[in-house]
């Protein structure tokens, strides 16, 4: 088990999910990034999962949450890097990630960030 | 966790399901068996997200928590290798089994898709429960058949 680290990088922060997530750490992200955003001026949430190998029901609804949170507390999450084989269980499964904005990479999450806050489109 | 160490028997694995380390150990333990018969990625993350509700089941709902996993190879009568899954609790049970394998149903704080979306990603699933008997649970996969590309003559 390990802390997921989260880092900022401007108005944004940026957390990389480890390979296998236990629900403790899941848990505690989920806490950390609130933290975070209580103190104000984030304004970005950017979930990398690019090497997580299973998303089960529990850490889909966790995901949801996460955004949901976020936007509350006035950021958008972005999660970004699913695998094509984690894409096609979360489908098929009937977990569809409802609400939550994804991209390809990171450098497309934080692309679509930054041109949503120009926009004004995530609101 | 044990292995049978005769090559040519098929092979079998226990984990003991006690908590969040044993969801973690039994879906790692499918990967790596399904890995090991030569399922692709997909299947891979069908099989391990299969294992991983249906021992948060265990872990959730379950009399203390405690239940076992048990992974093995399999051979169909036509020869076809694939991968059995059973998992077992001795909690409370599941009364109407019909019920909980319908979308939206839910008996606790769960999505109420654990058992659908499960039965979804795997080829077959049987559920035996009756209230205060416990809860079995067997998946399986069959390897799909090669498809050798087409040679010219």
């Amino acid at each position: 088990m390990a802390r997921v680290p989260i880092i900022r990088v401007g108005d944004t922060l940026i957390a990389t999910v480890q390979e296998e997530l236990y629900d403790h750490d899941a848990l505690r992200l989920q806490d950390d990034l609130g933290q975070r955003l209580e103190r104000g001026d984030v304004r970005g949430v950017l979930l990398d999962v690019s090497t997580v190998a299973t998303v089960d029901s529990f850490l889909a609804r966790l995901i949801g949450n996460i955004a949901g949170l976020s936007r509350l507390l006035g950021a958008e999450t972005v999660v970004v890097g699913l695998q094509p084989a984690v894409a096609v269980t979360l489908v098929e499964f009937g977990l569809t990630l409802p609400g939550v904005h994804t991209a390809l990479n990171a450098e497309k999450g934080m692309a679509l960030l930054s041109q949503g806050r120009r926009d004004d489109r995530f609101n | 966790m044990t292995a049978s160490t005769d090559p040519d028997s098929p092979r079998e694995w226990r984990v003991s399901v006690a908590g969040e380390d044993g969801i973690v150990a039994a879906r790692q333990l499918a990967r790596v068996a399904a890995q090991g018969l030569g399922f692709g990625l997909v299947d891979q993350s069908r099989i391990a997200t299969a294992v991983s509700e249906l021992t948060r089941n265990v872990v959730r709902y379950a009399t203390e928590g405690q239940g076992e996993a048990v992974i093995r190879e399999i051979a169909s009568a036509e020869g076809t290798a694939g991968l059995e899954i059973v998992v077992r609790d001795n909690g409370p049970g599941i009364a109407d089994v019909e019920q909980a394998l319908r979308d939206g149903y839910s008996s606790g704080s769960g999505l109420g898709m654990g058992l659908p979306g499960t039965r979804r990603l795997m080829d077959e699933m049987e559920i035996d429960s009756a209230p205060g008997r416990g809860t079995l649970v067997t998946i399986r996969k069959w390897l799909p058949p090669v498809r050798y590309p087409a040679r010219g003559r």
